[in-house]
């Protein structure tokens, strides 16, 4: 079996599963934010059981509308708060204490190898950065998992993407993530996993594995994962003292489709609206000016990135007319690129640096776009009306082209700002 | 079961942010939700679906967020079915757990916009009455099925735990 059938097959209790085949499993951790708690919390309640199946495997995290920019928001998320006090939730990461669910998720030790994550958000196969089989629901499959503790899943077929050789210089795990899903499409993996591996995904750190399996559903996939190493199990050590047992394919395991990759000859990429897989090199799209850019989200917005994003714009100014947003991923991260200096770096070139959260990525508040303005972001979507008017153009890309472009006023590859 | 509606036809990856933007998402409120359902690609679909809807897109249908806002807006905008190529994994959940009937059938070469339809989701088949022509869907399977016949998830999780 591959990884993704050893973990459900342990998560329910068989011996052995195959792909199509529907099983009943059992939860490790179940994550709900700000947004989709509310609504959880009522399908809970018509459930009509009391007691959430077990709070320590419960994490609530907000971060979608933080601090909260309506009044409807604020009650919402009172709404959240008393439901964690009332059921014991202890893992509850409320405002100024935590971050972007995903980032919180990972450097706070609530994911490890071999589990089963769910999360009221499509973006939770980000876990798989850490070799955990993580995927997102929706409201009631998550109130009924707070219930009862488990979720029927079907075992989904697996594609292997092998990627050989090592990044080139400023081109990062977002590039390559674009250029797979420009490769297979956005449904290219539907109802299926992806399998990442291969030299070049070894050599990523977990931030960037992280932004590889955090894209996995926007090529449709139902979990995004990395076969766990040395690197997984320090990472995972340093932040949990709980024990684990991380699973990986068998040598013969068997994968639906194989892709293979050779990651040196990549280049900066850049996903065009309104949809994620239509992705050219960022040196062919210069004539395209912006209006802002925008670095941060469970995407793109933890330590390596902004520590990327810095070294383009470090002593030099974001161009007049554009405006650069930047949100640390999370506390941690905000504390830590503080320490390093990256936020005076920021602060200084004329960027905003915001408070740990969401940001404009889910077109709430704090930076959403006007009728006709051109957006380059580091988050994973670019569809109609994701960051505020539907009038407004949304280009993916890493912090890095995104730091160069707000440089430039255009989109900019960022090796034509430093050699 | 039956159900009827005049069709509305939409293309390939129609992603949940022009389905519901996150915007409206505080809204809570299912009426109010269907007030903007569709807002992104088509802001005057609350009024075509006044009379009874039936979606017909290409593939992908529902791909991006997990907002099971999603499902509700559609179905309390008078949506009685989705009828797409392909479903995101999440969406497909999410509508069978609120009780929005979908089938997977490709179909918009036999539909025009406004078509009368009806569609008997147990079985799998979609008749245009308007030209006269009956298609198959793929069934959907016995669990869904079985979520449907109880009212949605948290009627079959109910009965489940012995609560009714």
């Amino acid at each position: 079996m591959n990884i993704v059938e050893k973990i459900l097959a342990r998560a329910s209790g068989e011996k052995r599963v195959e792909p199509g085949q529907i099983v009943d499993a059992r939860v490790d951790k179940a994550m709900m934010h700000d947004l989709t708690g509310p609504r959880v919390i009522d399908s809970f309640r018509e459930i009509g059981v009391e007691r959430v199946w077990d709070p320590d495997r419960i994490v609530i995290i907000f971060d979608h509308d933080v601090p909260p920019s309506t009044i409807k928001a604020a009650e919402l998320q009172r709404k959240v708060r008393s439901f964690a006090r009332e059921q014991g939730i202890r893992s509850f990461y409320d405002i100024g204490r935590g971050g972007v669910c995903h980032v919180v998720m990972l450097e706070r030790g609530h994911v490890k190898p071999g589990e089963l994550v769910v999360g009221a958000d499509s973006h939770t196969v980000t876990y798989g950065a850490l070799g955990a089989f993580a995927t997102g629901v929706g409201a009631t499959d998550m109130a009924a998992v707070l219930a009862t503790g488990s979720i029927w899943l079907r075992v989904p077929e697996s594609i292997r993407f092998e990627v050989s050789g090592r990044l080139p210089k400023l081109v990062f795990a977002k590039d390559l993530i674009l250029h797979v899903i420009g490769m297979i499409g956005a449904s290219g993996a539907t109802y299926k996993a992806m399998v990442f591996a291969g030299e070049a995904v070894q050599s990523l750190g977990i931030d960037g594995r992280a932004t590889m399996c955090n894209m996995s559903i926007e090529a449709g996939a139902k979990a995004g994962i990395v076969e766990p190493d040395e690197k997984t199990i320090q990472y995972v050590k340093e932040r949990t003292t709980e024990p684990f047992d991380p699973i990986k394919s068998d040598e013969n395991a068997e994968f639906s489709e194989t892709y293979e990759i050779d990651a040196s000859k990549l280049e900066p990429l850049v996903a065009l609206p309104p949809r994620v897989d239509n992705v050219k090199p960022a040196s062919e799209l210069g004539g395209i000016e912006i209006n802002q850019g925008f670095i941060g989200t469970c995407t793109n917005g933890r330590l390596d990135d902004l520590r990327a994003a810095a070294e383009i714009l470090k002593g030099r100014k974001v161009k007049e007319g554009v405006r650069l947003i930047i949100i640390p991923g999370s506390q941690e991260v905000y504390r830590r690129a503080l320490e390093e200096g990256l936020l005076k770096v920021f602060v200084e070139a004329g960027a905003i640096v915001g408070a740990p959260g969401c940001g404009p990525c889910i077109g709430i508040s704090r930076g959403v776009l006007a009728d006709g303005e051109t957006c380059i972001s580091s988050a994973n979507r670019n569809f109609v009306g994701r960051m505020g008017s539907p009038k407004a153009k949304i280009y993916l890309a890493s912090p890095a082209t995104v730091a160069a472009s707000a440089i430039a006023g255009r989109i900019t590859d960022p090796r034509e700002v430093v050699g | 079961m039956k159900i009827r509606g005049k069709a509305v036809i939409y293309g390939d990856d129609i992603d949940t942010d022009v389905i519901i933007p996150g915007r409206y998402l505080v809204l809570q409120d299912p009426a109010e939700l269907a007030k903007h359902a569709m807002e992104g690609v088509d802001p005057d679909y609350p009024r075509k679906a006044r009379g009874g809807a039936i979606i017909v897109a290409g593939r992908n249908f529902g791909c991006g967020s997990s907002r099971e806002e999603a499902p509700v807006a559609l179905k309390h905008a008078n949506t009685r079915c989705v009828i797409a190529e392909s479903f995101a994994r999440i969406f497909y959940r999410n509508a069978i757990n609120v009780g929005l009937p979908i089938l997977e059938a490709s179909i918009r070469d036999r539909v025009s916009e406004g078509d009368e339809l009806e569609v008997d989701v147990v079985n799998g088949i979609i008749e245009n009455k308007t030209k006269g022509i009956a298609i198959k869907a793929k069934p959907l399977p016995p669990l869904a099925l079985e979520i449907i016949n109880a009212g949605g998830l948290t009627r079959h999780i109910r009965k489940k735990l012995g609560l009714e």
